[in-house]
């Protein structure tokens, strides 16, 4: 079964839209979070993770804090 | 062995790829990212050809223009470059790769304050990328050091998103633009603490505060963020026999050629006049072509 991704990011930060250029190159299916937008995602993002730096990704539970990509292959079986 | 190894994936380093992809050389690109500083930046408006482009969006040109030529990049961290014998080794994490020449592009990175709870707190509450980071301190107290031009940016990315902004400045006065200047005195949430040096970062979990040095005694700042914005460094460590200029900028002739015979440089990480992305991008291109000139006399 597809795992669930969950990308917690902010428009203006290049490793953000790098990490989801790989899971689109991937054909991942992912939820886009815009921590930019919404301050109650944005604490929860924090609180997943323990930290404020973004992208954060939350696949199926497991916390991965910025872009590497050999971690996300990884956590995503690929 | 390869032609020529290219440290750094920025405009300089993307551009010497291109270049060297047309003349047919045997090249790989090491970098940890993609875009370098342009990735980071906000708006451009004085790229040619390009009236208005965000950063990430010209670093996306960048990186599909290289693509186009099955480009060899590896995502490395790179240790040290050295000319050994006739060749130019370059280490990273991973390995150890041999080129008769090497350019490097490795770009500047965000200077540290180096003082207690620096380390600590990154990314619990202090940050070196106000345009990626801004949008998580809404509402919050905030600290920005620096009093140039990056500081007075980000106090006033800040203005529309934080609580208030302590900006804290080290010099008797702002050094920013006067424009941004006229700006950050017309915010009612900007303070300006001039003459004040930064001593310590604080906190439990994340920040909660900063200890500051000011009229000749110390001050408790009670603040949930703390942006570092104090100019950058050369990434030029790794070249340890190049020659360097004070900053640690690599010197080059304007053939972007260093003192080591095989080993060029090119774009921020040199003591090349102005730092710009077209500049960066010129100076890239340029080394390039004295690679090509430097093979075909080995020959």
């Amino acid at each position: 079964m597809a795992k669930s991704v969950t990308v917690y990011s902010t428009p203006t930060c290049p490793f953000c839209v790098r990490a989801k250029q790989f899971l689109k190159d991937n054909k991942i299916a992912f939820k886009d979070i815009d921590v930019s937008l919404d301050q109650v995602k944005a604490d929860e993002m924090i609180k997943k993770s323990g930290q404020m730096g973004v992208p954060v990704l939350d696949i199926d539970g497991k916390i991965i804090v910025g872009f590497d990509k050999e971690e996300l292959k990884a956590a995503l079986g690929i | 062995m390869y032609d020529l190894i290219i440290v750094g994936a920025g405009p300089a380093g993307i551009t010497a790829s291109v270049y060297a992809a047309r003349k047919r050389l045997n090249f790989m690109v090491i970098t940890k990212d993609i875009g370098g500083q342009t990735a980071w930046s906000g708006d451009i408006e004085n790229y040619t050809g390009y009236q208005f482009i965000t950063g990430p969006d010209l670093t996306a040109k960048f990186e599909e223009h290289m693509r186009r030529y099955n480009v060899d990049l590896r995502e490395e961290e790179v240790v040290s470059i050295e000319k050994r014998g006739k060749h130019v080794w370059v280490k990273t994490l991973k390995q150890e790769y041999e080129g008769k020449t090497a350019i490097i592009a490795s770009g500047k990175k965000s200077r540290e304050l180096n003082v207690p709870g620096e380390a600590e707190f990154k990314n619990r509450g202090l940050t070196y990328c106000a345009t990626c980071d801004a949008p998580l301190f809404a509402g919050k107290p905030v600290a920005v050091i620096g009093g140039g031009n990056s500081g007075l940016d980000a106090a006033l990315q800040l203005n529309k998103i934080a609580k208030y902004v302590h900006l804290i400045n080290i010099s008797p006065d702002l050094t920013g633009d006067p424009i941004m200047q006229e700006k950050v005195s017309a915010s009612p949430i900007i303070s300006v603490l001039n003459n004040t040096k930064t001593l310590a970062v604080l906190g439990d979990k994340f920040v909660t505060g900063l200890k500051i040095f000011k009229d000749g005694k110390e001050e408790l700042l009670p603040v949930e963020g703390v942006f570092v914005e104090i100019g950058l460094i050369p990434n030029s460590g790794v070249a340890k026999d190049v020659e360097k200029n004070e900053w640690g900028e690599i010197k080059v002739n304007s053939y972007n050629e260093t003192n080591v015979p095989g080993i060029f440089a090119a774009g921020d990480v040199t003591d090349v006049p102005e730092k710009q992305i077209v500049i960066a991008a010129g100076e890239g291109s340029k080394a390039s072509l004295s690679v090509f000139k430097y093979l075909n006399k080995l020959r």
